[in-house]
C-alpha cells in the first residue's frame, strides 16, 4: 500500500514521501540540478543523514554498510555517475543487498551538452548488465507508483532497482553563458 | 615496521562487540587470522570502498564501535571517502590503514604511500579528529585503544613488513557473510 500523496505537490516530494514510507535513513548522493529539491528535503530531515559523495561508488559501500547496521539507504544521481559505480555494484550482487537508486538522466530529450551524450545512451543497458531491474518515469503521475514499487522490491525482496528520471520529466537543463 | 598479524592480533584482543570491516586481499586474511568472528565482515572484493561500508555501518549503530582495516591500495583508490568520512564527522568510527607501500595481492608493485603520498595528512586535512602513523609494535595497545574509545573519525596508518604472510581464507560467500553478520549484531 502506498500511502496518499497530495496531488499538488511536485514529483521530488512525492519521492521523499516515498522515503518516509519505507523509513529511509541514509541518502547518499552527487548533487544534479534534477535532485536539487529531492537532496533539499532530505537535508532538512532529522531522521535523515544525508551523505554528499566525492564520486557515486562510495554511495554503493554506504548502502551496504547501513543494511549491515539495519537501516535503509538511497541513492541519487546523475546518469553519468552510474558509470562510476559499475565494479563497485558487484558488492550488492555478492552479498544481496537490496538498494534503490534515483537516476536523474542527462544525454537524451532536449539535451545542449554533447559530452553528456556516451554515458547517457548507455545508462539503462549499465545497469541491467550489473544486475539492476529499471524503470524509466516519463510523467509527473507516474512517479508515486513506481517510486513505491521500486523501493519495496529494493528492501522486501533485497533486489537492485534503479529509477530512470527522464529528461523529460525533469525538464532540459537550461543552459546560460 | 609492524608485522602485519602480530600488530592486527594484538587490535583485535578482547574486542568485545567491535564490528570490524577488513579490505580484500591481506587484511582480510589478517582479520581472519587474528580469530574468526561473526562481527567481521570480510571483503573479497569492493576495493576502495572498505572506508564507506564503515561510514553506512557508523551511521546506522552510533552505539557501537567500528574497526575498518584497508590496505594501503584499498585507502588510495577510497581516498575520496576521506572528504566524505570527514563531512559526517563519526565519532565511533576509526579506520587502520596496513600500510605496506605496495600491491601485495598482485606482485608487490609499489603503491603511492611509498612515493611520499601521506594517509595521514590527507585525513587531517579533510577534518578527521585525529591521526597518526605507527610503526613500533608497542603502540598497537595504544591504538586498540583508540578502537574502542577514541572520539573519531580518526585513521591510524601502520606502517607493516611488506612480507606476504601465509593465507588465511575466512568465508567467501558474501551472502553467507553478510547474514551472519546481522544475525550477530541483532543478537547482541
Amino acid at each position: 500500500m502506498h500511502t496518499p500523496v497530495n496531488i499538488e505537490t511536485s514529483w521530488p516530494d512525492t519521492i521523499y514521501a516515498q522515503f518516509r514510507r519505507v523509513d529511509i535513513r541514509q541518502v547518499g548522493y552527487v548533487p544534479d540540478a534534477g535532485h536539487s529539491r529531492l537532496i533539499a528535503l532530505c537535508r532538512d530531515d532529522p531522521n535523515i543523514a544525508d551523505v554528499v559523495l566525492t564520486t557515486e561508488e562510495e554511495g554503493v559501500g554506504l548502502v551496504a554498510g547501513a543494511a549491515l547496521g539495519g537501516q535503509r539507504a538511497a541513492l541519487l544521481m546523475q546518469s553519468s555517475g552510474v558509470g562510476n559505480c559499475v565494479n563497485m555494484f558487484s558488492l550488492l550482487r555478492n552479498c544481496g543487498f537490496g538498494c534503490i537508486v534515483l537516476v536523474t538522466m542527462r544525454g537524451e530529450f532536449g539535451e545542449f551538452n554533447p559530452w553528456q551524450v556516451p554515458m547517457g545512451a548507455i545508462t539503462e543497458d549499465v545497469l541491467r548488465l550489473c544486475g539492476f531491474l529499471s524503470y524509466r518515469i516519463d510523467s509527473p503521475d507516474a512517479v508515486d507508483e513506481i517510486v513505491g514499487a521500486g523501493c519495496d522490491m529494493a528492501f522486501n525482496g533485497d533486489l537492485q532497482i534503479a529509477i530512470l528520471l527522464s529528461q523529460r520529466l525533469i525538464g532540459p537543463k537550461v543552459w546560460t553563458r | 615496521m609492524l608485522d602485519r598479524r602480530d600488530f592486527v592480533r594484538q587490535l583485535l584482543i578482547d574486542r568485545g562487540e567491535l564490528l570490524v570491516v577488513p579490505g580484500l586481499g591481506s587484511a582480510t586474511y589478517d582479520v581472519a587470522a587474528a580469530g574468526d568472528h561473526p562481527l567481521n565482515f570480510y571483503l573479497w572484493g569492493a576495493m576502495g570502498g572498505t572506508a564507506m561500508i564503515g561510514l553506512g555501518l557508523a551511521l546506522a549503530r552510533p552505539d557501537r564501535r567500528i574497526a575498518v582495516i584497508p590496505g594501503d591500495g584499498d585507502m588510495l583508490m577510497g581516498i575520496g571517502s576521506l572528504a566524505t568520512i570527514g563531512v559526517k564527522q563519526p565519532n565511533n568510527l576509526v579506520i587502520v590503514v596496513l600500510d605496506n607501500a605496495h600491491y601485495g595481492e598482485t606482485g608487490m608493485q609499489p603503491s603511492a604511500t611509498g612515493k611520499g603520498v601521506d594517509l595521514v595528512a590527507a585525513a587531517l586535512a579533510c577534518g578527521f579528529k585525529h591521526a597518526r602513523t605507527v610503526s613500533r609494535i608497542e603502540e598497537a595497545a595504544a591504538v586498540r585503544k583508540l578502537l574502542h574509545t577514541g572520539a573519531g573519525p580518526i585513521l591510524i596508518n601502520a606502517k607493516i613488513n611488506a612480507e606476504d604472510a601465509p593465507r588465511v581464507l575466512p568465508l567467501r560467500d558474501g551472502h553467507a557473510i553478510k547474514l551472519r553478520f546481522i544475525e550477530a549484531l541483532n543478537s547482541a
